[in-house]
């Protein structure tokens, strides 16, 4: 498996967005399904709620260019839509932390190898003030140890053991297991008739 | 051991098992269209994948397309931005597009046998439910999701767990009037919509064997509605016959080999099956369905059945079914009152379709409250339709003559049904909101049942007009 896919770590700046409930209608409202690609989901990521606050972290440039989500409970409910996961990759997130998620979120995100870690209630809070504290400051999400660090702070993670054995090994995306088959797609092809020429 | 075309096709196509005990299935043929396929194209530009195997791979446009004016750009943007994405999607990615130009542009489900792309033994997949229709030829054939798509694209394989299989026979003779969508529609209702999921379905039985192609793919198309999501007949003398001179189909001497090939696939006798169900072709009238899925249906002589005869589990359902349709149970399916005939789509919009409608237009004009469209499958089938002169007779019986494209199947272009409005229609699904109105109503039945609704005005019984 290239190392490509694998998922043990994943570090970067972090970006708290607090309160519960927050619904993939919220992430990336409806009006944008339509679209034939999910180029421009990233742009459009919490676009409702940034027009609504100023003040919304997706607005402030503080905050450009971090990679990992600190979130509170039940984050992701709603509708199924893959455009959710996808706004939020696209807009730079590699991995989420937080209270709980919806379940059909939380596998969209898997499929897209993006990592998400439950913390206790506690410990978000402490975490989301100590990024908008320090947002400079590295988040480091272990998935492999299912913890959580920051400064000198370990907060203990969970993660149910078939999403983080498909991120730590890699095998989260179907496409690239598949493709691990190298040359034996080909050959398999050529000794069918069809293929090779009657 | 005796062995099933399934087994030796899956056999066959074999790459691997791979950890999670499925196979990986390699895919002989791959057919795109410009809905389920633009944020497949999409991941692999991201992940800089090409498609593995270009020339096992086809594209079409047929969803979104207008069956009026079809010059570009298109009245709706959404639908021109579509068709924009699958000309330059295929273009990037060397990907051979029939667009109108070619002269081979259609549904995709009756381009792939009818330009013999889909052949016997092939594994086939397409990022939309009624692949099935393949299986007509003798394929396994698949319907896939947007993340397959992007699967196939880059690897030419799906990950894929082997069905089961079901021998569903008929056998015995149809009466004049009942055509090959009576017969699925009869299976569905006997084996129900959910009946089939976990198989596969080979269909058999002396009603199958003397079936024509034609007649095999509106069978093998209505599959996913039974729940499977492949089902296939066993190539023989009419398979063969049929894929001779297609354009993709070898000539020659390799076409013999071909033929050999093709009949090794079939399944042997005295080969084991996981069900086998039997039904009595003598049986079957011409169907209707009178309800929200393609499993309610009735003989055109029967009524409409009681939701308290039902299990207690399906009650709600057909409770919910007679409140849409505004149908009463015991009211007779004959006579009730149509707005819309819609003859056409991947389950009957052949030319062998266009003809049966034809017969019956031939005997009357459409009723004054009707509005009745004709559209034809694919480019070919409309010039051969038009060669023979069937697109006057639909004109002279007041019938619309459109363009090809999927059209009032899904109401995904201009064609759709309005308000209440109840359609006669030989498509594939009577789902709440399928023909383009939330509110809308449909009946499938055979393309010869449409007609003989369009110019009764109502639900008739075609072996009364054909007489
Ligand atoms: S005709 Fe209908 S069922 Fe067939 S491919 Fe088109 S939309 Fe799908």
């Amino acid at each position: 498996m290239s190392t490509e896919y694998v998922r043990k770590h994943v570090a970067g700046r972090g970006i708290p967005v607090t309160g519960n409930d927050i619904d993939t209608d919220r992430i990336i409202p409806a009006r944008f399904l339509k679209e034939v690609t999910f180029e421009s989901m990233g742009e459009h990521a919490f676009e409702d709620a940034k027009k609504a606050n100023p003040e919304h972290p997706f607005n402030q440039p503080v905050y450009k260019g971090a990679s990992v989500l600190v979130v509170g409970q039940n984050f992701g409910c709603g509708s199924s839509r893959e455009h959710a996961p996808q706004a939020l990759m696209r807009w730079g997130i590699r991995a989420i932390v937080g209270g709980s998620y919806g379940e059909i979120f939380f596998g969209n995100c898997t499929m897209l190898g993006i990592p998400c870690l439950t913390i206790s209630q506690a410990d978000l809070e402490w975490l989301q003030k100590a990024v908008e504290r320090s947002p400079k400051e590295t988040v480091d999400v272990d998935v492999e140890k299912q913890q959580v660090r920051f400064g000198d702070k370990v907060i203990q993670a969970r993660i149910p053991d078939g999403p983080r054995n498909q991120l730590v090994q890699g095998t989260w995306d179907s496409t690239a297991v598949l493709l691990e088959a190298g040359g034996a797609i080909e050959a398999t092809a050529k000794k069918l008739p069809y293929v090779s020429g009657f | 051991m005796a062995r099933t075309l399934l087994d030796k096709v899956w056999e066959a196509h074999t790459v691997r098992t791979l950890p999670s005990g499925q196979t990986q299935l390699l895919i002989g043929l791959h057919l795109i269209h410009e809905v389920t396929t633009p944020q497949a194209f999409q991941m692999l530009k991201d992940s800089k994948l090409k498609v593995r195997m270009p020339e096992r791979t086809f594209a079409t446009l047929d969803h979104i397309i207008p069956t009026t004016d079809q010059t570009r750009p298109y009245a709706d943007p959404l639908a021109e931005e579509m068709a924009v994405h699958m000309i330059r999607n295929a273009k990037d990615f060397g990907v051979p597009l029939f667009d109108m130009a070619t002269g081979r542009q259609g549904i995709v489900h009756v381009i792939g046998p009818e330009l013999g792309l889909s052949q016997p033994g092939m594994t086939i997949a397409c990022g939309d439910s009624h692949t099935s229709t393949h299986g007509a030829v003798g394929a396994i054939a698949f319907g896939i999701g947007t993340t397959q798509v992007r699967d196939v694209l880059a690897t030419q394989c799906l990950a894929m767990a082997k069905p089961k299989l079901r021998q569903v026979r008929v056998d015995g003779a149809l009466a004049q009037g009942v055509y090959a969508k009576d017969v699925i529609l009869f299976i569905i209702n006997q084996l129900g919509v959910k009946g089939g999921v976990g198989y596969a379905y080979e269909y058999a039985g002396s009603v199958i064997e003397r079936m024509t192609m034609e007649e095999r793919l509106t069978v093998c198309n209505m599959s996913i509605e039974g729940g499977a999501r492949c089902g296939y007949v066993n190539p023989d003398q009419t398979t063969i016959d049929y894929m001779r001179g297609r354009p993709y189909v070898p000539q020659g001497a390799a076409f013999d080999n071909a033929a050999k090939w093709w009949r090794s696939m079939a399944t042997e006798t005295g080969a084991a099956f996981d069900d086998v169900a039997k039904l009595d072709g003598n049986a079957i009238e011409p169907v209707v369905t009178w309800g929200i899925n393609p499993g309610m249906s009735v003989g055109v002589s029967q009524t409409i059945p009681s939701p308290d005869a039902q299990p207690e589990a399906e009650r709600p359902t057909f409770r919910e079914a007679l409140a849409h349709m505004d149908f009463k149970a015991g009211q007779p399916i004959k006579g009730a009152k149509i707005d819309v005939a819609f003859v056409g789509s991947c389950t009957n919009g052949r030319l062998s379709d266009l003809r049966a409608a034809a017969e019956v237009a031939k005997k009357g004009k459409v009723a004054k409250h009707v509005r009745a469209l004709i559209v034809p499958g694919s480019q070919q089938v409309e010039k051969a339709a038009e060669a023979e002169g069937l697109h006057e007779i639909f004109k002279a019986a007041g019938f619309e003559w459109r363009k090809a494209g999927c059209s009032m199947c899904l109401g995904m272009n201009p064609d759709q049904l309005v308000g209440r409005e109840m359609s006669a229609s030989s498509s594939n699904r009577n789902f709440i909101g399928r023909q383009g109105s939330p509110t809308g109503r449909t009946l499938l039945m055979s393309p010869a049942m449409v007609a003989a609704a369009a110019i009764t005005g109502a639900v008739a019984d075609v072996r009364e007009i054909l007489r």
